[in-house]
């Protein structure tokens, strides 16, 4: 049996002068397995070709398509409509991140800019030599920093992070996890000071207020609580 | 307008560009690299399964090498592919994996001792060797002789896209996202950079280059029901051919055997290589009775043809969304799906409320073939330099470079990606640092205006055509008439409607008239690009009559190696075409290090032999004969070719000495 559903987005253009803040409602025939990706591009290419939102791989691996779905961040597409009992869904642009239009928020540019913070990256004091045979690394050391390492960039902690709206430039869950990441990866051979000189600052590990909406809302169920307090123990030793 | 310069341009923010940006950044050079999306966000990153690369740490690799890789990339692409590149590609990956494990890719390491697996649906324990530990581990996958393909669970691609970003990042590469280019600047069959919208603000930008790279990947959203991510619509391709760029083989197409039925979204090919199988309506396992060597794990394209063919037995399972068949990796445990395939599993869960780690039926996932892969491209040199065009290169998916040929096996993909990186990336480099250029800003401001009027053009339509039902109606076609069993009649038809479809888009109606943030003015010249490359893939299936690899015609089921050993070039004579011009570019047996034969899987006595293929290996057999020296030198000997030496050089397995 196949429903009605509502679905009301934000629409807004910052970049048009006469653009207002409005919501739109639209109604759509729920079809079986439907996602918010399905619904949207239905809407767009059927009821409203100007409503923008961004999607890419459309299966949860991109990170692409975070937004306020009913008050909560959630991944569009990983989000079934048929989850809605009263079939009523709000749409709103993630917080923190820059408007670019309705549902399309800039993460991009948040993200790299955290990456650039944080030095989101291996630094190594040894060349490797790449006809050689690789580096020993112990399993169980690989597959805890792949366990961290699956971080998408979605935005959704820092979407629902309290410290992330008072200070523009916390680096949030997911800088957090990424020094989380670097600091067990034996390729990395920064020390703990090291470490500190990046986020032992209140935009770094001191900023966290502990409210652990993040780990609620990663879609990847990252353990980002209990590794913001390991970063944060390490910290308080230096 | 704005016009900013640089030596090095490169188009696509995926595995295999920013690859190419680190090569251009380590020599020096100014390099940009404009992406659609937040380059952590490209399709690169759903890659599943793995990366090929032959190690030979675990114990079921042990004996691969460079040979053995080699011989599975030619046979994949039943012969279609270009010997020297595979060469090329197979020597590279093992460099590429010990890369990418320094810059943080966490790849799965070997433990020693004993491991349960399942092969061939029973369990069997395997022990790793002592000197094998820690070592970058292996799984099985299609089409391949040893356990080649290595992983991070089934987020090889993720880990892989993030460790390149993060090192261009290190080095400084200046990345753009959301900046799209809709034409690239061109005079007397040179390329010179690109005309480029700012998907943010909605304005041009020219970027003037020294050489410009396209890698935008693949094009498989011009089909209905695609792995593929949204953005790969194969609009890097449209540009080239807008300027006369050569494409090759686009009729390569494949269709995986198990995107998840109805989202489409990608199962991972190391669902079956960890040991899951392919089960009908009745539950029985029935791969073995069409491939009793390979199984489950022959080549895609025959896996694919053959579920069809089961199918069409009547033996699929009936859903609201036609018949389809179950994939069943409940066989291999839940500890093992819940570490190994845990993507897979939140997949099934989140889109079809199953979990796949379930005994028995209730785990079963519904799975049917659908496009995944586009084998053709812009046809390159081996260095990675279009055919017809100075100073454009191509390398990824994008490319027809062409180490594919008319199927590509799982995990060669991401692997070609960072190796073509290497390589392409490379000799760009190099074209950029060689080369100086003389374009004059007069030039470019033009092309500018041409963009800007072309756009204003757009918006003044006042027809009654909706680009969104054009552009549905070109995905069904593809996915009717130019899927997975084509025919001539169906083929003919494609190409027809689809130059209705051309025809149809310059008779639109925008809603909106303004030109910023406006996706329906996107889609209005997008899908004109992706009709002109619907219709490369299209005409190109039509005149190919015969069948090879992902190519299969019903009405000429042989593999004809006398006639149509071959690579399509289609191109766009003129700018107001309605449909490419075909041509043809002779691959030759005679300098191939294994001449054409039967690839030891799919259908037997199914090839029109050339002559030249048993000449050829009555040679190969009398040089190997008379061989005195080492692997090396044989293979030397049989096909030589050129690489950059810190590419050549040996790779240091175990074993080996000087470790």
């Amino acid at each position: 049996m196949s429903r009605e559903i509502t679905i009301t987005a934000l629409k807004y253009n910052p970049s048009d002068s006469e653009s207002k803040p409005t919501f739109e409602e639209y109604k759509i025939e729920e079809t079986p397995g439907m996602t918010l990706y399905i619904a949207l591009t239905k809407i767009k290419s059927s009821i409203d070709h100007d409503l923008s939102s961004d999607f890419v791989c459309r299966a949860g691996i991109c990170g692409a398509c975070g937004m306020v779905v009913n008050g909560k961040p959630k991944l569009a597409c990983k989000t079934l409509t048929s989850d809605f009992k009263d079939g009523k869904i709000e749409l709103l642009p993630l917080p923190t991140f820059p408007l670019i239009k309705d549902l399309s928020v800039d993460t991009g540019s948040w993200m790299k800019n955290m990456s650039i913070r944080v030095n989101s990256w291996i630094v190594a004091n040894e060349e490797t030599d790449i006809s050689k045979l690789e580096k020993r690394i112990e399993p169980e050391v690989a597959d805890e920093v792949f366990e961290l390492d699956r971080c998408i960039e979605c935005g959704l902690c820092v979407a629902s992070c309290s410290t992330a709206i008072m200070r523009e430039d916390f680096v949030g869950a997911v800088g957090l996890n990424r020094v989380a990441r670097f600091s067990i990866d034996p390729h990395d051979s920064r020390t703990d000071e090291d470490f500190y000189e990046l986020i032992g600052d209140d935009e770094g590990i001191f900023g966290c207020m502990s409210l652990l909406a993040c780990e609620d809302h990663c879609p990847k169920d990252l353990p980002l609580q209990s590794k913001i307090a390991y970063m944060r123990r390490k910290m308080v030793k230096v | 307008m704005q016009i900013k310069y640089t030596d090095a341009l490169i188009i696509g923010g995926g595995l295999a560009g920013l690859r190419s940006a680190i090569a251009t950044g380590a020599k020096g050079l100014d390099t940009i690299v404009l992406s659609l999306v937040p380059v952590k966000r490209s399709h690169s990153a759903a890659a599943q399964g793995g990366m090929q690369s032959s190690l030979g740490n675990s114990i079921m690799g042990e004996g691969d090498n460079e040979d053995v890789h080699f011989g599975d990339t030619v046979k994949g692409s039943d012969w279609g592919c270009d010997q020297e590149v595979a060469r090329m590609f197979v020597n590279t990956a093992p460099k590429a994996i010990r890369e990418l494990a320094a810059w943080g890719v966490p790849w799965s390491r070997v433990k020693k001792g004993d491991r349960e697996v399942v092969i061939n649906t029973k369990k069997t324990t395997i022990t790793e060797k002592e000197e094998a530990h820690g070592l970058i581990n292996a799984r099985d996958f299609g089409g391949t002789k040893k356990w080649r393909t290595c992983y991070t669970a089934d987020a090889t691609g993720h880990t892989m896209l993030y460790a390149v970003a993060n090192e261009a990042m290190r080095l400084g590469v200046v990345i753009e996202d959301k900046k799209e280019a809709i034409s690239l600047i061109e005079k007397d069959g040179q390329c010179y950079g690109a005309i480029v919208r700012d998907l943010k603000h909605g304005g041009f930008i020219a970027y003037v280059a020294k050489g410009t790279m396209i890698a935008t990947g693949g094009y498989g959203r011009i089909y209905k029901q695609s792995t593929n991510a949204t953005i790969c619509k194969g609009t890097g391709h449209a540009i080239a051919l807008n300027i006369g760029a050569y494409m090759g083989n686009m009729e390569a197409i494949q269709f995986h055997p198990t995107p998840i039925v109805p989202s489409g979204i990608l199962l991972t090919e190391g669902c079956r290589g960890d040991g899951g199988v392919l089960r009908d309506k009745d539950g029985y396992r029935f791969m073995p009775d069409y491939e009793p060597e390979k199984q489950d794990l022959a080549s895609r394209d025959v896996v694919s043809r053959r579920m069809l063919e089961h199918i069409k037995k009547g033996k699929g399972v009936k859903s609201p969304y036609g018949d389809h068949l179950w994939l069943d990796i409940s066989i291999l445990g839940r500890e093992h799906i819940e570490k190994n395939l845990r993507d897979v599993q939140d997949i099934s869960k989140t889109f079809n409320g199953i979990d796949p780690a379930d005994e028995g039926e209730k785990g079963w996932m519904p799975v049917l073939p659908m496009q995944h892969y586009s084998m053709g491209g812009i046809r390159t040199t081996p260095e990675g330099q279009s055919v017809n065009i100075k100073g454009l290169f191509s390398c990824g998916e994008a490319a027809c470079w062409d180490m594919h040929g008319f199927n590509r096996l799982g995990g060669n993909s991401v692997s070609e990606t960072v190796v073509a990186g290497m390589i392409v990336g490379n000799y760009f480099a190099d074209f950029c640092l060689e080369t100086e250029i003389d374009i004059s800003t007069a030039m470019v401001k033009k092309e500018l205006k041409r963009q800007d009027d072309y756009i204003l053009s757009l918006l003044a339509m006042d027809g009654d055509e909706s680009i969104y039902d054009i552009k549905d109606e070109m995905r069904i076609i593809m996915q009717d008439k130019v899927g997975i069993f084509r025919n001539g009649e169906d083929l003919a038809d494609a190409v027809e409607e689809l130059k209705v479809l051309l025809k149809k888009t310059k008779n639109i109606n925008i809603t909106k008239k303004n030109r910023l943030l406006n996706q329906e003015l996107e889609e209005a010249y997008k899908v004109p690009m992706m009709l002109k490359v619907a219709l490369c893939v299209a005409k190109g299936a039509r005149d190919r009559t015969e069948s090879r690899g992902a190519h299969f015609r019903e009405d000429y089921l042989k593999r004809d190696d006398e006639n149509w050993l071959n690579r399509t070039i289609s191109y766009w004579e003129n700018a107001d075409d309605l449909e490419p011009t075909l041509k043809y570019e002779k691959l030759d047996i005679m300098k191939m290090e294994i001449p054409p034969a039967f690839r030891g899987y799919g259908r037997k006595g199914m090839i029109l032999e050339n002559p030249l293929s048993q000449k050829r290996q009555d040679e190969i057999d009398k040089i190997t004969a008379g061989h005195t020296g080492d692997r090396y030198e044989l293979q030397d000997k049989l096909m030589p070719y050129t690489l950059q030496p810190e590419y050549k050089s040996k790779n240091q397995r175990l074993g080996d000495e000087d470790e």
